[in-house]
């Protein structure tokens, strides 16, 4: 594992910006000029702290260079929890430890988070607390790297004896995760935000995101009848579908038509209805289209009843969609089976990401007991290859794409959506929210782990219909759109 | 001249069913077959030559029954949690009816004797069975599931709350309107209470009871199959819905008829069981 210097996020004296140099890993032990980039009037004024004279610089350096694998590890851990809690601001952070002192905090730290469970939740070794896990999810393609985790064997690699549960929709697969019947479930990206909000559910509880299982992978399919219909300014009316509340999709659909002008509470309707009855839906024209999990999209151009409009790739390249999530307290008691189960999905989430490996994961997933479809529809969908119900055979080999890295900035934006239709009213940080339920730097440490390269940071700007998102003003992204409830 | 009627009812039923079925087939058949002689295109691949199914979607009753005998040649296979034969999904969903509608029963019975022999309980709990019996069963589910928190017990809670009612209303009913001369004949003889509601109002409520419990079997019947759609995993009812995910409507017929089978197999027994308590007065 490359070793990255870490500063100690107790100490007042330690620069722990995303920019700064320990951050990228390039310096090996020994390296860091986490200290020679700090501000040198910060220093200055630090005069009357314990920490502030320039010993325990040197021998803090002296330790950092004999920092083992473990140790690495939960300084990172600690210093994103550090990091979060003073909301990313280095100057609070500093003023705090001079105030109380580094240990003070750690030790306020200490009483109201199980630190060392969270730490230990991502390393690896210890016996696994439980070994047969039940893991709900939705038959869609979405749900890819769950269901093939376990023919393809992902999971036994891991010493985990799961059993995949085929779930009737996401409010079962929600109350089925609240409830304890499921370890962990394949979740929409927003669930797991809206539950710990307890917007979505009966009752608030702090679920945790460890990792995104697909990007992209939805589309618009409409009745063959509106071949013609392919502005959406021409939608003024449509009845519209979108598998759940809390959903990219439900998000998506309302920004693309919000995009064109259109109020999606006033000009469409928009219901919600399970995938497989949309097709049937589509097919009584009770609806004129929607926006849902493939294989839906590609089953009404099979059945010859609609078209791919357009990809949800459109709307937003690499936008989230799907995702593995469970209790942060399920994590904190099983934490070497919640590391074990991280790391399979992980492994599982990068190899459906090879496009050489599509055509196999299909013939796997599409029996009964996963997906349950024709095997040339799954097909279609993951191999990007695709009738598009138009008379066109198009190639998008990134129609459907797997990325486990859950970007904070991608909760954020999520938020600000759910703030922008009225799911939630009241104020909350978003950044803070984003950090406590989607584990990037978690995510980031077991994919470097496991050989791959995980980005840098955990927040970035995205570009959605060509308007940028910056992830540092979410009230102010707010704010910019006319269309809106809030 | 009885068994001759039987007969000639039989051999009627049996041409009414290849009637119907003769209609179906013809309804359902491909519109003429476009003899094509050159190969699909990559496009007419990728969409399953979907036009050269009947235009309607609906199956063939060839095609239903040829899956009907794929199905039950192996019906108690088990291919893992979410794949497993038929004979297992209805043995799912026939013991959850059972274990909630015995369940019911047990609470029922009694307790629709105690209130039916007190008229003062009688109309106390009135207010509150008319206003629990007509709730939808599956409005429960959401409640049941977030309070019992695991689903197959929710589906058994569901089964017997929606069992309980026409038990309870039944057996107060039959136990409060056995004949004033019987309980009069009980006085004179000194029975004590419990030996008269034994001896002389159970047996005369019987038949009633037994009405009541054909009822609620029925019900519960009806509410398996929705309450495991709602709730997946296992069951006849999870069986429908995974076909239906997969828009299989072959397999979706066939289910509805195994549920026909099954629900009539089960009224049969207590029918049976009815034929055995009745008397003539």
């Amino acid at each position: 594992m490359p070793t990255k210097s870490l500063s100690d996020p107790f100490d007042a004296n330690s620069d722990l910006r995303h920019d700064s140099a320990c951050r990228h890993g390039h310096h090996g032990p020994g390296q860091c000029s986490c200290f020679d980039t700090a501000d040198p009037n910060l220093e200055r004024r630090m005069d009357n702290g314990e920490f502030a004279t320039t010993e325990p610089h040197h021998a803090e350096h002296k330790a950092q260079d004999t920092l083992d694998e473990e140790a690495l590890i939960d300084r990172a851990v600690e210093s994103a929890v550090v990091r979060g809690m003073f909301g990313h601001n280095e100057i609070n952070r500093r003023r705090f430890l001079q105030m109380l002192g580094g240990g003070t905090l750690a030790a306020a730290l200490g009483s109201v988070m199980p630190l060392d469970k969270v730490k230990a939740a991502i390393k690896d070794g210890g016996p696994l607390e439980k070994t047969k896990l039940r893991i709900g999810f939705v038959p869609i393609t979405c749900a890819t790297p769950i269901i093939m985790a376990h023919p393809m064997g992902f999971y036994e690699r891991y010493g985990l004896d799961v059993d995949v549960i085929n779930t009737a929709g996401w409010a079962v697969a929600r109350d089925m995760s609240l409830s304890g019947e499921y370890d962990a479930s394949h979740m929409l990206s927003p669930m797991p935000l809206s539950m710990t909000l307890g917007t979505s559910s009966s009752s608030r509880e702090h679920f945790i995101m460890p990792a995104i299982e697909n990007i992209n992978g939805q589309a618009i399919t409409l009745h063959n009848k509106h071949k013609d219909k392919r502005d959406p300014k021409d939608w003024k009316g449509f009845r519209f579908a979108v598998p759940f509340e809390y959903s990219m999709h439900n998000f998506l659909l309302r920004y693309l038509v919000a995009e064109h002008g259109l109020d999606p509470d006033q000009d469409i309707s928009i219901r919600v209805i399970p995938p497989p009855e949309m097709v049937a839906n589509l097919r009584a024209e009770n609806i004129d289209g929607y926006l849902a999990p493939d294989p839906f999209n590609q089953r009404a151009v099979w059945d010859e009843i609609g078209f791919i409009h357009m990809l949800t790739k459109e709307i937003w390249d690499g936008h989230p969609c799907c995702a593995f999530a469970c209790s942060a307290a399920w994590a904190e008691e099983h934490p070497n089976t919640f590391g074990a189960l991280f790391r399979s999905l992980i492994e599982a989430t990068q190899y459906s990401s090879d496009i050489e490996n599509r055509a196999e994961i299909a013939e796997a997933i599409s029996p009964r007991a996963y997906l349950n479809q024709p095997q040339s529809v799954v097909e279609q969908v993951l191999t990007g290859r695709y009738a598009d119900g138009l008379g066109e055979v198009k190639e998008d080999p990134h129609r459907i794409d797997f990325d486990p890295f859950p970007w904070h900035s991608m909760a954020t934006w999520i938020l600000t959506q759910m703030k922008r239709w009225g799911y939630v009213s009241r104020d909350f940080d978003y950044n803070q929210l984003a950090e406590d339920v989607f584990l990037a730097s978690e995510c980031a440490e077991v994919m470097t782990e496991l050989g791959y390269e995980p980005p840098s940071d955990t927040y970035k700007n995205f570009e959605i219909m060509g308007k940028v998102f910056d992830y540092t003003d979410p009230e102010g992204y707010l704010d910019s759109f006319e269309i809106r409830r809030s | 001249m009885l068994s001759n009627l039987n007969f000639r009812a039989g051999v009627l039923s049996v041409v009414i069913l290849l009637f119907f079925l003769g209609v179906w087939q013809m309804a359902t058949a491909p519109e003429v077959l476009m003899v094509q002689e050159e190969e699909l295109s990559e496009y007419e691949m990728l969409t399953g030559g979907g036009g050269q199914r009947g235009s309607s979607g609906i199956p063939a009753p060839s095609e239903v029954i040829s899956h009907a005998v794929s199905e039950l040649s192996n019906p108690f296979y088990d291919a893992g949690p979410n794949d497993k034969g038929i004979g297992i999904q209805l043995g799912y969903s026939i013991y959850r009816v059972l274990l909630g509608f015995f369940l019911a029963a047990l609470i029922a019975i009694p307790f629709g004797f105690v209130i039916g022999m007190s008229p003062l309980l009688n109309k106390a709990f009135d207010p509150f069975i008319q206003v629990l019996k007509p709730i939808s069963p599956l409005a429960w589910m959401p409640l049941a599931l977030f309070v019992i928190r695991d689903s197959n017990i929710s589906a058994i809670f569901v089964i017997f709350i929606c069992s309980i009612w026409p038990m309870l209303v039944n057996t107060a009913y039959g136990v409060a309107s056995v004949r004033n001369d019987w309980l009069n004949v009980a006085k004179t003889h000194e029975l004590s209470k419990v030996r008269t509601a034994f001896t002389v109002i159970l047996p005369a409520a019987a038949p009633t009871i037994l009405t009541g419990m054909r009822i609620s079997i029925g019900i519960a019947w009806l509410v398996i199959v929705a309450a495991e759609m709602l709730v997946g995993g296992t069951g006849i009812g999870y069986y429908i819905w995974n076909q239906w995910n997969n828009l299989d409507l072959a397999s979706v017929i066939f289910a509805i008829v195994m549920i026909g089978i099954i629900g009539f197999l089960l009224d049969l027994s207590l029918a049976q069981a009815t034929k055995l308590v009745r008397y003539a007065d």
